[in-house]
């Protein structure tokens, strides 16, 4: 059997997106006051979520192109194109602090009831529409610092995979033991009790329970 | 009153399993887990229901509707899962409730604009980045992609300055 299956079906995009959405909503990313939380470093959970995944999936891909069942070639690595990847990442980050989602967790926001995450969505069909109208302004801006195509860390380092699969591993392990740290001064994650209750009931409980733990 | 919702996956055991979920993904399509692009596809398929002509000339949006009806795609169907994913989640766990959520210390007016305002920047920033932070962020860092990298520095930092500046109105 070769891999990828490049199966890009109705049976596949249900599939992979009901598994998607069913581990987000239980990671608890359906809420914008805990997504914004690891910006405010009290809840370290969408670093530690985000880099675990990232680097479980990677040595899958690193193991499965090892045992010569994946042709490296044949996945899609993106380009980065500096200027246009860094500012749209910073766009990205803001619009995250200030509305409380990104793309996908507008999406489990809404499953969850969250009427906030639809305004969310038309916000950004607003700001996809404003890209589009501005885009031969934006063209040079967009095509600038064009990368390699499909540039991994290893071919821009010349340090082998498995070398920076290593370096990832221990900068998430430096990245929990800081995130506990701050969760611990900060006043921890937020739990699905807190995250369910009333906006203003969970805040006057935290105020309580911060006023218990410093008298 | 005390609601019995279950509580959240550990965010180890939830990181694993969306690493496991992505790999999954990789090997089957040859592509990563997506969600902005279905933003781009919505945003070409309502222009060309209202402004079709304006649409069809745009140098982004144009080239969406010449390859056919912009919502057939893998990744329309692969949102249409995230929410029934997300709602089996919800529901089997307690914590399905209609709410306006939000920043937290603004009332119902001041949330919704916080809202449409962080939308619109992440939509202007997706089309801009090329995806977001499933497409670019984990499904690019799952291949190592140095794209990845950058847009996860420039996440990050931004996200956490622009919180700094409104922490008023989330905490």
């Amino acid at each position: 059997m070769s891999l990828p299956l490049y199966d890009d079906g109705i049976a596949s995009g249900l599939l992979c997106g009901l598994l998607f959405g069913y581990v987000l909503e239980n990671a608890g990313f359906a809420s914008p006051r805990k997504l914004t939380a690891q910006f405010r470093l009290s809840d370290w959970s969408v670093f530690k979520v985000m880099f675990t995944a990232i680097i479980v999936a990677a040595i899958g891909l690193y193991g499965a192109t090892e045992a010569g069942l994946l042709q490296t070639s044949g996945i899609f690595i993106p380009t980065t194109f500096f200027w246009a990847t860094l500012t749209g990442g910073a766009l990205v980050g803001a619009g995250m602090a200030i509305g409380g989602y990104c793309p996908g967790t507008s999406m489990v926001g809404l499953a969850t009831g969250r009427l906030d995450a639809v305004v969310f969505m038309i916000g950004m069909v607003l700001g996809t529409g404003f890209f589009a109208g501005a885009f031969d302004q934006l063209k040079d801006f967009y095509l600038a610092a064009e990368g390699p195509p499909a540039q991994t860390l290893s071919g821009l380092t010349g340090i082998p995979t498995w070398t920076v699969l290593a370096a990832l591993l221990l900068i998430a392990i430096a990245g929990f033991a800081l995130g506990a740290r701050l969760e611990r001064a900060l006043g921890g994650p937020l739990t699905a009790e807190e995250l369910n209750a009333n906006n203003a009931k969970a805040e006057v409980e935290e105020i309580e329970i911060v006023t218990i733990r410093t008298s | 009153m005390i609601s019995t919702v279950r509580p959240l996956w550990s965010p180890l055991a939830a990181g694993t399993a969306l690493g496991a979920v992505l790999l999954f993904t990789f090997l089957l399509t040859g592509h990563g887990l997506g969600a902005s692009g279905f933003f781009t596809r919505l945003t070409a398929w309502l222009g060309s229901e209202f402004v079709r002509p304006a649409t069809e000339a745009n140098g982004y949006l144009g080239p969406f509707l010449k390859a056919g009806a912009p919502l057939s795609d893998w990744i329309s169907w692969e949102i249409i899962g995230m929410l029934l994913g997300a709602l089996l989640a919800a529901i089997t766990s307690g914590r399905f409730r209609l709410r306006l959520d939000g920043a937290t210390n603004l009332s119902g007016g001041g949330r919704l604009a916080f809202a449409l305002g962080g939308g619109l920047l992440t939509g202007f920033g997706a089309r801009l980045a090329r995806g977001c932070t499933s497409g670019i962020g984990l499904s690019g860092g799952a291949t190592l992609a140095v794209a990845a990298f950058v847009f996860l520095i420039g996440f990050f930092i931004a996200g956490i300055a622009v919180s700094f500046l409104i922490r008023r109105a989330w905490t």
